[in-house]
């Protein structure tokens, strides 16, 4: 199974079967999160290195409750790309995590690529928590695992991604993911920010909003960097929020019943109007739980635990 | 001490010949060149089968020294351009301190003396530190040896700036290589623009972000009469414009490197550092023009843009790692299989364009196969198959895309002023 072989680094190329392997044991484990007493003993014994070098909330909680719940050792090492610039390299961290029995890393990097490049020189699985503008795969089945339990399966579903594809790991993990699951993949924001040849994934490209979200089951709203004004790469965002913005008027564009999801943390009244965002389509907060599931799934298949077996 | 080459196939890149002939070499001079040369008591070097060339000059390498020393120096730089067949090369100014006055240029020509493998012609700097506001002293360096002018690696941004350097080098009557590079376009990206950079989530680098500069520095080229060398051509677009420019008699001349017309973007795949180079390696369309342009000679030159790092540099993470690849080791071998095996030029064009061309833009009188010339010589083995093995190398930078490659046609011999400099 090349997606889980020894880490998790990416969607592409990954096949249904596997992701449904990981939806699946997410399931099992969102109903150990349903409990009273939400942990099980899975991976006693086992440790888990957090190592983020890019600050997050979220996404480093979201692990280090993933990893608590199922009973692994679990530390958090927040470096900085600029101390490392001075101190140790990537690949002598990698050494340093291998002889301090590490079983599992999970990195973030701003750099694209430098899971691979981790996960190369060191004996522990690494799961990619996002590296540049390269993939971001937990958020991707953390959505995924969403859309299958809100509307029982992905396969011929209209996914909508909005926003600054060009620098969303996001938008990259759900193309792969989503494209093959079955679904069939939309892309939408401004010409600047959109990547060279990305119809070549097979996602559908469109600049107008309208036309995007005309009958679209899933609407994944991307969250838009303001230093991306200075770059040039949109005027402001009076005028992004009025072409990409969704509101309740567009939002009606879309299929009854479409799911309203932003990987966070989201800018209100800026891609996403505050109505949508709080609205009853809105499955945001959802997310949120389900990618505690989903990265309990991710650690418990990466470090022992058999594809059969039900945690508990 | 007389040494007779026996029973090779001499190239005369001027003629565009091939002919079998002896050459005798004496107190480091050719003194005949002719079939069925005797010369009892002479040291015999065997080259049936093999060609015998003039020596190789790769007109652009980075020695890295001063500087940079832990990349490379003049001595294992000269040394991997023996073991390559060359025997001359020409430098470029971006060493610590850049090569930007008289005295930088004297210490590498005295660093070349010193280790004597090959003959060293240093690239001087357009402006000061090439920092791109001051032009630098061109005709003081030209005096001590410098032999054409580049900011190589930092580009000329300012075209006012440009224009004044061009003015200047065309009054000095030397070569200016332009390293052609939009910083705007370019804009931190570190892979070519396109499908792969994408998936990747690399920020890319448009063909525009060269092709501009390419047409800017023509249009400067025809404004000030200046010579123009269009460094390492990477796209079709590139060659499109060299093309047209040479067309209506513009008097820019261009090069390709092995890798750019050898490898595509797809090499980046799983962030391979060693594929990272600037400019990046292009699609397959530009692959296909590149060597199109080869053939019909829009590109005069192949040289290496010989960029050693050290490993420590390159085993990070691909953003971090610095632009460059290796290439005096693998040029030869990388022309024979790639252009002149599949027929795309012919053996004599291929030396020519490693010989008489570089040396003509670069103001150098032509090594030639004749009697009096100096005896430096390449000789080259057309069959000879041989894998690339990076720990082999005698440049101290091992990054190089082309490991476990296999090459046909590799150099065996190469002699500077009668002195057998390298031997496979």
């Amino acid at each position: 199974m090349p997606l889980l072989r020894k880490d998790l680094l990416g969607l592409e190329g990954a096949g249904a079967d596997e992701i449904n392997l990981v939806l699946d044991t997410a399931a099992s484990m969102k109903e150990v999160l349903g409990r009273k007493i939400k942990k099980v003993p899975a991976l006693r014994g086992k440790t888990v290195v957090n190592l983020f070098y890019e600050p997050s909330t979220r996404t480093r909680t979201s692990f280090e409750l993933s990893a608590k719940y199922l009973s692994a050792d679990s530390v958090n090492i927040a470096a900085s790309t600029s101390s490392t610039v001075k101190g140790e390299s990537l690949k002598d961290t990698a050494a340093t995590l291998t002889a301090l029995g590490a079983d599992l890393v999970v990195l973030r990097h701003p750099m694209a690529g430098a899971p691979h490049m981790l996960a190369g020189h060191i004996k522990a699985a690494v799961i990619n928590a996002g590296d540049g503008a390269h993939e971001h795969p937990t958020q991707s089945l953390l959505d995924m695992y969403t859309v299958r339990e809100k509307k029982g399966g992905i396969k011929g579903l209209e996914v909508a991604i909005v926003g600054d594809v060009l620098h969303s790991r996001v938008a990259r993990s759900n193309i792969w993911g989503f494209t093959a699951m079955g679904a069939r993949v939309r892309l939408c924001g401004p010409t600047t920010m959109m990547p060279a040849e990305i119809e070549k994934t097979g996602a559908h490209v469109y600049s107008r909003m309208e036309e995007a979200l005309d009958g679209a089951d899933v609407v994944i709203m991307l969250r838009i960097q303001l230093e991306r004004q200075q770059q040039g790469l949109f005027p402001g965002i009076r005028e992004y929020a009025g072409l990409f913005g969704l509101n309740e008027k567009r939002l009606k564009l879309a299929a009854p019943k479409a799911l309203v999801m932003h990987p966070g943390p989201i800018n209100r009244g800026v891609e996403i109007a505050h109505e949508v965002a709080d609205g009853i389509q809105s499955v945001i907060n959802e997310q949120v739980t389900n990618g505690v599931a989903v990265r309990m799934a991710l650690l418990y298949l990466l470090m022992g635990g058999g594809p059969g077996e039900v945690a508990n | 001490m007389r040494l007779l080459i026996k029973g090779g196939t001499v190239v005369d890149p001027v003629r565009g010949t091939l002919e079998d002939a002896d050459i005798l070499v004496e107190k480091g001079f050719i003194i005949e060149v002719g079939p069925g040369i005797e010369a009892p008591g002479a040291e015999v070097i065997e080259t049936r089968g093999k060609l015998v060339a003039p020596g190789l000059l790769d007109m652009h390498v980075h020695l890295r020294e001063p500087g940079y020393e832990a990349k490379e120096t003049v001595e294992t730089g000269c040394r991997a351009a023996a073991r390559g067949g060359f025997t001359a090369l020409a430098c470029m100014p971006n060493t610590s301190p850049v090569t930007d006055n008289r005295s930088v240029v004297r210490y590498i020509l005295e660093r070349a003396r010193e280790t004597g493998q090959s003959r060293v012609y240093p690239v001087g700097a357009i402006t000061r530190g090439s920092m791109g506001s001051e032009l630098a002293e061109m005709a003081d360096m030209k005096e001590a040896g410098a032999v054409a002018f580049s900011d190589d690696g930092r580009p000329v941004a300012g075209s006012g700036l440009m224009r004044r350097a061009m003015q200047y080098a065309s009054m000095l009557g030397v070569t200016i290589i332009s390293h052609c590079e939009d910083p705007g376009l370019a804009a931190g990206g570190v892979m070519n623009e396109g499908f792969t950079s994408t998936r990747l989530g690399l920020k890319g680098i448009p063909s525009a972000a060269e092709e501009v500069m390419v047409a800017r520095d023509i249009i400067l080229a025809e404004l000030t009469c200046c010579r123009l060398h269009i460094a390492h051509v990477s796209t079709q677009g590139s060659a499109r414009l060299v093309r047209e420019a040479k067309s209506r008699g513009v008097p820019v001349t261009a090069e390709v490197t092995p890798h750019h017309f050898t490898l595509t973007d797809s090499m980046v795949e799983g962030f391979s550092t060693a594929a990272k180079v600037n400019p990046p390696l292009r699609g397959e369309a530009d692959v296909a023009a590149l060597r199109e342009a080869i053939a019909d000679g829009t590109i005069d030159v192949i040289a290496t843009d010989h960029a050693p790092h050290t490993a420590e540099e390159k085993d990070v993470e691909y953003d971090r790692a610095p632009f460059g690849m290796v290439g005096l080791e693998t040029a030869v071998g990388l022309v024979w299989t790639e252009l002149v095996d599949k027929g795309i030029i012919s053996p004599a064009r291929a030396v020519a364009m490693m010989t008489v061309n570089p040396a003509q833009i670069l103001g150098l009188k032509p090594v030639l196969i004749e009697p009096g010339a100096v005896a430096d010589l390449t000789v080259i083995d057309p069959e000879l198959k041989e894998k690339v093995n990076p720990a082999s190398f005698l440049s101290k930078g091992r990054n190089t895309p082309f490991a476990g490659r296999e090459l046909k046609g590799m150099p065996v011999l190469t002699m500077v002023g009668g002195k057998v400099v390298y031997r496979r």
